[in-house]
């Protein structure tokens, strides 16, 4: 099983934020708190992203295009939803064109609450995010290796 | 064929990409603590191979894969030729036709931004091929021979002969190793406006295959670095490395001190630079002859 964990890159995409918790996630980056000593990569392609960080909740406009980045990531592939907006709806919850949580469009793993969501929090997400980015890279590693081994049997 | 020539092609072969994610590694430690981070690891570029390795592959299309791997091969193919002491010339333009194979993969996938970003990747190549070519017609007038060998056996240390030369290659080596402000096709830190640059339409697989390709070439490069004072004696070899750490760390330096230019901009400055640094020193070379 190949270590992949040390090398966790991210796609931010920002829903109908107010920004803060944006302004946040882009702090965690800033030399106080630095996440690329995890290897963390802020890239801004689906193609090559390991992580997709949603801030924001979804409303009727960005439904698809989140669910399009979604599908643009290769597996194996990690949800953090950052902020309650994110997890919930949040403060716009009750906005006619909000459906939600970042979970309306795509299954979230790890939910970061805060409003805004703190750095240390968002850092703490991510750091549990590669954690689980790790495993289902064993298991997609798993599930190549029988499927190669199955093609042989044949 | 003298062993070193045997020697140094496996060497290269072999360390090629090593040497060349190593050099990448301490970039990106470097730039993080000019920036007052601490920075990844220096083994990060690696790590990011071995994961890219481990992804699902979604290509836009086949040709892509086949293309980059062209890439990739002619790569070291150029590295081949030069480190087993072959013409530089004929090395330098095989490099060349792996650049184009380089934007053949880019430009295929029809993306806007790969289309723009391999636009601009051209524009990058025209500007440094001058002073690339240029190079090597002084190392020509000075050793009397485009023969890597023949060129290291010559009794002169070539940059004393051709610094003009020198500085116009370290333009060139801006624009071929993607540092600011020469970045304009795809560099090291997100772009904003082309996302990603030429890799946009890059993933799992075939950016690893990107990534190591770029390793070699940075290896090559360096090497071109190091015929400027390497000779016969085996002190050279050690007072090319230090060029070579020299030259690395300046651009360095530069990559975070520069803000990305347009490409009209690199354009004029790279061939302002080769015009006048290596055009002076062609003047004395022929004036000397
Ligand atoms: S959770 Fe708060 S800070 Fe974050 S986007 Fe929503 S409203 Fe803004």
């Amino acid at each position: 099983m190949a270590k992949v964990k040390e090398s966790p890159w991210v796609l931010h995409y920002d829903g109908s934020s107010c920004n803060g918790c944006d302004i946040e996630v882009l702090a965690s980056l800033t030399p106080v708190y630095d996440a690329e000593r995890f290897g963390v990569v802020n890239t801004g392609d689906p193609l090559q992203a390991d992580i997709l960080l949603i801030t924001g909740g979804i409303n009727t406009q960005n439904l698809s295009v989140v669910k399009q980045l979604y599908d643009q990531m290769p597996r194996p592939k990690v949800v953090v939803a950052v902020g309650t907006c994110a997890c919930t709806g949040g403060i716009f919850k009750e906005c006619y064109n909000i459906l939600g949580g970042a979970d309306k469009a795509v299954p979230v793993d790890i939910y970061v609450p805060g409003c805004a969501a703190r750095p240390q929090s968002i850092i703490d997400g991510i750091v549990q995010a590669v954690e689980l980015f790790q495993k289902r890279s064993d298991e997609h590693d798993a599930a190549v290796a029988a499927a190669k081994s199955g093609t042989q049997a044949k | 064929m003298s062993p070193i020539q045997i020697i140094f092609p496996i060497l290269f072969v072999i360390l090629g990409p090593f040497v060349g994610g190593l050099m990448d590694g301490i970039d990106r430690k470097l730039s993080a603590r000019l920036q007052g981070r601490i920075g990844p690891s220096i083994l990060q570029p690696f790590y990011d191979v071995r994961k890219l390795m481990n992804k699902q592959v979604i290509g836009v299309n086949r040709a892509q894969y086949a293309l980059l791997l062209s890439y990739l091969l002619l790569m070291i193919v150029t590295g081949l030729l030069f480190f087993s002491g072959s013409d530089i010339l004929m090395s330098v333009f095989v490099l060349s036709t792996a650049s184009i194979f380089l934007y053949f993969a880019v430009v295929e996938t029809g993306s806007p931004y790969n289309t723009i970003a391999s636009n601009r990747e051209l524009v990058q190549i025209m500007a440094y091929e001058p002073a690339v070519i240029l190079m090597c017609v002084g190392f020509y007038l000075v050793a009397g021979s485009f023969n890597v060998p023949d060129i290291m056996q010559s009794e002169t240390i070539m940059i004393t002969r051709m610094p003009g030369f020198f500085i116009a290659f370290l333009f060139a080596l801006a624009v071929k190793l993607r540092k600011s402000p020469f970045d304009v096709s795809t560099g090291h830190h997100a772009h904003q406006e082309l996302v990603q640059g030429i890799k946009t339409e890059m993933g799992a697989r075939n950016l690893a295959i990107f990534q190591i390709a770029e390793w070699y070439e940075s290896a090559l490069l360096m090497g071109m670095v190091a015929l400027f004072i390497v000779d016969r004696r085996p002190l050279s070899f050690f007072f090319g490395a230090l060029l070579v750490l020299a030259v690395y760390l300046f651009m360095i330096l530069l990559d975070n001190t520069a803000a990305r230019i347009k490409y009209t901009k690199m354009l004029k400055i790279v061939w302002i630079a080769t015009i006048l640094f290596s055009g002076l020193n062609l003047l004395v070379l022929m004036l000397m002859r």
